[in-house]
């Protein structure tokens, strides 16, 4: 048994985080609030440290890593807020190297960027498979298609703003999920970006109108692994901010002094930021778990990566807003910090389902394997 | 990461669970009374079994008669007996804290008297550190040894929380033996036989109704000079070697605990739960932070495994765990209704047991306390007891009391 990262797994994570390091990622953050030419273009950094062929198998051009080194990634672009398109590259790249597809090595090598158009594998309240609304709690039947043609609309969609190519989930007659890989270009397709309160994070909504793509050969396990992988993504991209909210409070906690003495000192604020630690160590469990059982125990990875997202975003909420508490009113300001890291956690728990639903699908797995 | 065994680990899994087939039959039951003499004596034989087979005593150096192996061996022992449904060692205080204890800083006349008897269950253990009056501030106890001219001790004052004082041989026992000094540095650490005269041991029920912990009072108990461990006023650093033990046993095979598939199995069987959004809400909370407990375990075991000693943040864990168990019980009994509370029902023990481990082993707060301190490095709060010799310290708290 051994539950660690490899030693080719440090490197990866200290790389990441070097090439980030050269950017004021959190600056840009602020400043795109109000202009969002201010976002420093990462897609460079990520071509050059080879992280859209991370999960591209090598006999076509890709690194062939796991989840979990994904994950690790990930996670460096959340401490510092960095907007790499992360979340719709990688379940995209996951889907068209099953498939095998002729975009493989121009994905790989980053000549290509593909986006992942998400949809939800059936369960709990839901029966089919289902994509983002626009408004509301009521889910959408995902995009339905027709031999090689693509119709219907996928509200939120990460990273889909400049995306080359997507790789749409949708439903055919029989409601079966197929996989189509549609170019942006194509007729039909239509990319209405939106920003909404994190500009950090590039949205839109997209629709296809008949759109013809390439039907891609996968089953529809490789379509609920997607899911679950930007679940495992979103996971520990939220750790890597929890960790920086965590960082940022201590060190606050002990140099601001009141009646006397420091914050960090008082056990209301001690035991605050230990509460964030306790989240922080327990998501970073689960992201061992998650990264561990896509390769070892496939079968569990619903399981483990729903708790992952569940856990880590809900350590998230916990330490942005405690992030702000601890630094009282100023935490609260446009100058500070804080306010982004809040925005990001705002932003996150909403997208592809909501933490709840992450919550739900382990209340589900659970029922799932019961006698 | 790999959670799989070594070729050597899948070997030595295979013994245990071949030596556990052959012997399962021979057990006794996996619960019982501590009140019942010929439970215990059955739980106890059962323990010399394990032993001699190796499948006790897993990490003691093999001078002591231990198998000198590894956390993951103790681990797969573990796993292995509670796959075979049969209870593990009677005496998991002593062999997982108090005999490590006696080994790292006991004499020789103390380990080879005492280890062998511990090992085999004929001697059994308890610990005898908590006092009505001292629990997160152990340095606190009042317990006094005095030693008289003949180079013997005398001992008064009374212990808490005290398991299976009622069929042990021995405790370890931590007394203040100079009050004259701070608290932390009158301390020594003794052994008393628990047949010694003046010694009284008492069932403290708990909520349940059941005496699951002792009280244990000592009236004028004489102490011989070689029942000091570690040294005349070396208690405090003995008792955290103690401490330190009782840390590594936080999380691993903890699998179980919380009931997790109990659980499950009690919602799936009720349709209307299983489709009852505030159910699922807290079924999927409660399982994610066991699954947390579990997987980080594993960090902490793969740590362990390197030789180095797991931080206090182990201590998060036990929060996690014992607050996870108790939304996964009261999810449990809301399920069931008023029938969970029936003396009878699985739900009830443990809806009664799990408030009071809270406490055990540290209180949350308390745990806090020393994770954001040492693992944080968060400033310690304003001490008002350093420094001061703690029979003035004990002046000033009546005192203040007296107001």
């Amino acid at each position: 048994m051994n539950f660690a990262l490899s030693d080719e797994q440090v490197l990866l994570r200290e790389a990441a985080r070097g090439s980030l390091s050269r950017f004021k990622t959190i600056e840009a953050a602020r400043e795109a609030l109000e202009d969002r030419s201010k976002l420093p273009d990462l897609w460079p950094v990520a071509v050059e440290a080879g992280w859209p062929g991370l999960l591209v198998s090598e006999e076509h051009g890709g690194a062939g890593l796991g989840a979990f080194d994904a994950m690790l990634v990930a996670e460096e672009c959340g401490r510092v807020l960095a907007s790499v398109p992360l979340l719709g590259l990688l379940p995209a790249s996951a889907i068209l190297d099953a498939a095998g597809d002729e975009s493989l090595s121009a994905v790989a090598n980053g000549e290509l960027r593909p986006a992942y158009v998400p949809a939800r594998p059936p369960g709990g309240p839901e029966q089919g498979w289902t994509v983002e609304p626009r408004s509301g709690l009521a889910r959408v039947q995902a995009p339905s298609v027709s031999g090689d043609e693509v119709s219907g609309e996928v509200a939120f969609v990460p990273d889909a703003p400049g995306a080359e190519l997507f790789v749409v989930v949708g439903v055919d007659s029989d409601g079966a999920p197929v996989a189509v890989a549609v170019p942006a270009d194509a007729s039909g397709v239509d990319v209405e970006e939106v920003v909404r309160y994190d500009a950090t994070r590039p949205l839109a909504h997209v629709s296809f109108t008949r759109a013809r793509g390439r039907t891609l050969a996968v089953g529809e396990e490789v379509l609920a692994d997607a899911w679950y992988l930007a679940h495992a993504l979103i996971a520990a991209e939220s750790l890597g901010a929890v960790q920086t909210c965590l960082e940022v409070s201590v060190q606050y906690a002990k140099e601001r002094f009141t009646f006397g003495r420091a914050i960090g000192s008082y056990q209301a604020i001690k035991h605050e930021l230990t509460e964030v630690l306790r989240r922080q160590e327990n998501a970073r469990g689960l992201e061992y778990y998650a990264g561990w059982a896509r390769r070892a125990k496939p079968e569990e990875f619903p399981l483990a990566a729903s708790a992952a997202r569940s856990v880590a975003g809900e350590a998230l909420d916990f330490a942005s807003r405690s992030m702000i508490n601890v630094h009282g009113g100023i935490g609260a300001t446009w100058e500070h910090d804080a306010p982004l890291f809040f925005r990001r956690a705002q932003l996150t728990r909403r997208l592809l389902g909501g933490t709840h639903d992450a919550t739900d699908r382990v209340a589900e797995e659970t029922l799932a394997t019961a006698v | 990461m790999d959670l799989n065994d070594t070729p050597e680990q899948a070997a030595y899994r295979e013994e245990v669970r071949g030596w556990l087939e052959d012997h399962r039959a021979q057990a006794p039951p996996r619960s019982g009374s501590p009140e019942d003499t010929e439970y215990i004596d059955s739980r106890r034989a059962w323990q010399r079994q394990l032993a001699e087979a190796g499948l006790a005593g897993v990490t003691w150096p093999e001078e002591y008669g231990g198998r000198g192996l590894g956390p993951i061996e103790q681990v797969t022992v573990n796993q292995e007996i509670s796959r075979a449904e049969v209870p593990g060692i009677l005496d998991v205080i002593g062999l997982g804290m108090l005999g490590p204890c006696l080994i790292a800083h006991g004499t020789d006349e103390q380990k080879s008297r005492h280890l062998g008897p511990m090992l085999h269950g004929d001697e059994v253990w308890c610990q005898m550190f908590s006092e009505p009056a001292a629990g997160s501030d152990l340095a606190a106890i009042q317990t006094r040894a005095r030693q008289n001219d003949d180079g013997t001790w005398t001992l008064n004052g009374q212990k808490v929380w005290t398991t299976n004082a009622q069929f042990a041989s021995f405790g370890l026992l931590l007394a203040r033996t100079d009050p004259d000094v701070p608290k932390h540095k009158g301390l020594t650490m003794f052994i008393v036989p628990m047949n010694a005269k003046g010694v009284v041991v008492r069932g403290l029920r708990q909520i349940s109704g059941e005496p699951e912990f002792n009280e244990v009072f000592f009236d004028d108990v004489k102490l011989e000079p070689d029942t000091v461990v570690g040294g005349v006023g070396n208690g405090w650093g003995t008792a955290l070697t103690v401490l330190m033990f009782e840390r590594l046993t936080i999380g691993f095979g903890s699998e179980g605990f919380g009931s997790p598939t109990r659980l499950a199995e009690t919602v799936a069987a009720d349709s209307a739960a299983r489709a009852n959004p505030e159910v699922r809400e807290r079924l999927g909370h409660v399982i994610a932070e066991l699954l947390a407990v579990r997987f980080n375990g594993y960090r902490a075991l793969t740590v362990l495994a390197r030789g180095q000693i797991p931080g206090p943040e182990a201590g998060l864990a036990k929060v996690t765990l014992v607050n996870a168990a108790i939304g996964a019980t009261e999810l449990g009994a809301d399920v069931v209704g008023p029938d969970a509370l029936d003396t009878e029902s699985e739900w009830a023990y443990l809806i009664s047991f799990l408030p009071g481990l809270k406490s055990a082993g540290g209180t949350e707060q308390i745990l806090r306390n020393t994770i954001g301190e040492r693992v944080l490095g968060l400033p310690p709060e304003p001490r008002l007891d350093k420094g001061i010799p703690f029979s003035e310290l004990r002046a000033k708290e009546r005192e203040a009391v007296a107001g």
